[in-house]
């Protein structure tokens, strides 16, 4: 597929649903397209129903987590068309708070791929008609896939022979979580170099642990 | 005269071990009878959290990860995430590694359908398929160790191509066996196509339209048995997928049987593009870019070059840099379309690593598909989706 067809079909697209689609770009050979989280709905009918797009096949659909967006969530739509040999993803932002409709009524494979973004990332799909956990264990809090959420997680299990059944217990890792900084001080670096902010911090402020928590620079 | 009784629907809990599950499924069916009214499977009880994990390693150390997702096909998950990667750098496999890539990609399609087919005839009640294709996995899974040193969990195919060369005589002893798999796949026929009591138990059971597998998200060999020509080796064709020549089968009926028999022709053509690999690649030359920033430096410079030594260091401790970007790369498992969708912030870590599996999408179908089917049907059912766990649940 050139990357000319490409451009022509996002032209198209963001013509024919001019508010609910506010651009389009074309990145290494594929077709994203920016929509209005409200009218997700209609912009996939339209993509799925319009004979130029045809895309019959929500192949995928996921999220991405942006902390330090206002909007931090962009669920991602990715559609194929078989009969054009095509796809396009289509990007909508979200916060925490609002909810973006569901697509089960247009596709109806996208209940469990909804349920899973809720479970992962806690986005809320309204109207979708099945929108429980999915992924994680029963009874689960939080949602493992944002970026906040640290990976050890909180919670683990064990059998309990007293007890006699399994119990969660708060995380108890023998060595600290390590996570190392590779960023390297020769290119790319603009921020301070880890250790530095000690210099400006109060004397009596020693932070705890020796591990380098800076994370990426 | 007896008089009418009506029976209360009730609710069977199926799994999460069971012999038919294919791996850690919990099925709550809620049954009239012996029919089947509602099927709500439960999953995630093999979820390891493989997206977050990956969002903490280094690209190259995000690759094993790949093998645990579907440990019944694992280099055709690695080539998608290598696939990701590479679009993402802008960098060109050479010629002898993409040959070593499809081969080996169809020898896991081979090993995963046999193990598919004959599972799915031991949950309908033949014992014998199963006896003879796990010797043939053997088989091939001898190739995998050959060339990746791991029977199942190979972490050979890597970003810029494959880890090392074959080793010597391989290709010989491949092509000898790709020789005698056609008369192995004739008897394997033999035992099930006609088969009486196998057609009883998969013919019309699981019927899927055409309408409704694309409704679902079906792909692989879920979408080709309900008579939708589609193959992405064929219409989006990654490394030399382009120079094979083979058919795409597709079933007519979208039945268990259809979905059967696709898988059966599968093997006979991946054993063809074996073949046409082994002929057409080139007898010598690199399997891996030649570039030290992605790729590293054979064993023996690394003895004696200070610089390769470095090279050697950074790429295992740091990793290489990917520029910034998102990718969505797919290919043909032989379960379906698996893909990575891939979000790089220029860092040596993806930023967000989206696994879609094939299986999540052909599970959630069951519910409709085993709609007023028998109890035993749904077995036939879950065991000609071909689910396995690792990659559902992820």
């Amino acid at each position: 597929m050139s990357v000319q067809a490409l451009k022509d079909l996002g032209e198209n697209v963001v013509k024919a649903l001019d508010p609910d689609v506010s651009g389009f770009e074309v990145k290494l050979g594929q077709l994203i397209v920016q929509a209005r989280a409200g009218a997700i709905a209609r912009v996939l009918t339209f993509l799925r129903d319009d004979g130029a797009c045809r895309f019959e096949m929500l192949v995928d659909l996921t999220a991405v987590d942006y902390p330090e967006r206002e909007q931090r969530f962009e669920v991602v739509y990715n559609l194929l068309s078989l009969t054009h040999n095509q796809r396009i993803r289509v990007k909508v932002a979200t916060d925490e708070d609002t909810p973006v409709p569901s697509v089960a009524s247009v596709f109806p494979t996208a209940t469990w791929f909804e349920r899973e973004v809720w479970d992962m990332y806690g986005v809320f799909f309204s109207d979708n008609p099945d929108l429980r956990r999915i992924l994680t264990d029963y009874g689960f809090q939080g949602h493992p896939l944002r970026k906040d959420f640290p990976l050890t997680g909180y919670v683990e299990v064990r059998y309990d022979e007293e007890q006699k059944r399994v119990v969660y217990e708060p995380v108890r890792l023998t060595q600290d979580f390590r996570t190392f900084d590779f960023m390297s001080p020769w290119e790319g670096m603009t921020r301070l170099l880890p250790g530095d902010e000690k210099a400006e911090a109060d004397e009596g402020e020693v932070p705890t642990g020796a591990v380098n928590t800076a994370g990426k620079a | 005269m007896a008089e009418e009784q009506t029976i209360k629907p009730y609710t069977l809990n199926f799994g999460p071990q069971h012999p038919a599950a294919h791996g850690v499924l919990r099925l709550v069916l809620e049954m009239d009878g012996e029919v089947v009214e509602r099927a709500d499977p439960h999953i995630g009880l093999l979820h390891r959290g493989t997206e977050k994990l990956i969002e903490y390693k280094t690209y190259i150390q995000a690759v094993p990860y790949f093998d645990r997702l579907d440990y019944v096909s694992p280099m055709c998950q690695e080539h998608a995430f290598a696939l990701g990667v590479e679009r993402l750098l802008g960098i060109q496999v050479p010629e002898r590694g993409q040959y070593i890539r499809v081969l080996f990609s169809e020898i896991t399609r081979i090993l995963n359908h046999l193990l598919n087919i004959t599972t799915f005839a031991l949950d309908v009640g033949a014992i014998t398929p199963s006896l003879w294709g796990f010797e043939e996995r053997e088989v091939l899974m001898e190739f995998y160790e050959r060339v990746s040193g791991a029977r199942l969990h190979a972490n050979y195919f890597r970003p810029g191509g494959v880890h090392q060369d074959m080793p010597a005589g391989l290709a010989d002893d491949i092509w000898e066996y790709t020789e005698r798999f056609p008369k192995f796949m004739d008897d394997l026929e033999n035992l099930l196509s006609e088969n009486r009591v196998f057609k009883q138990r998969t013919v019309d059971i699981g019927i899927v339209s055409k309408e409704e597998a694309l409704a679902w998200g079906f792909t692989g060999p879920m979408l080709r048995g309900s008579n939708v020509p589609w193959d992405l080796r064929k219409a989006q064709p990654y490394d030399v997928y382009d120079r094979m020549d083979f058919d795409v089968p597709v079933g007519l009926t979208g039945d268990c049987y259809a979905r059967y028999l696709v898988r059966m022709e599968e093997m006979r053509q991946s054993n063809r593009i074996i073949r046409q690999c082994l002929e057409q690649m080139p007898k010598e030359g690199p399997v891996m870019v030649n570039d030290r920033k992605v790729a590293p430096p054979p064993r023996g410079e690394m003895k004696r070059s200070m610089e390769a030594l470095i090279h050697h260091f950074k790429l295992y401790t740091e990793g290489f840099h990917v520029p910034a970007g998102e990718v969505y790369a797919a290919v043909e498992a032989p379960k379906g379309e698996f893909a990575v969708y891939l979000v790089s912030d220029g860092t040596n870590k993806p930023y967000r690593c989206r696994i879609r599996a094939p299986g999540f999408a052909h599970l959630q179908g069951l519910d409709f598909m085993s709609r007023g089917h028998m109890l035993a049907d749904t077995v036939a059912i879950i065991g000609s989706m071909d689910v396995v766990f690792g990659e559902i649940d992820r």
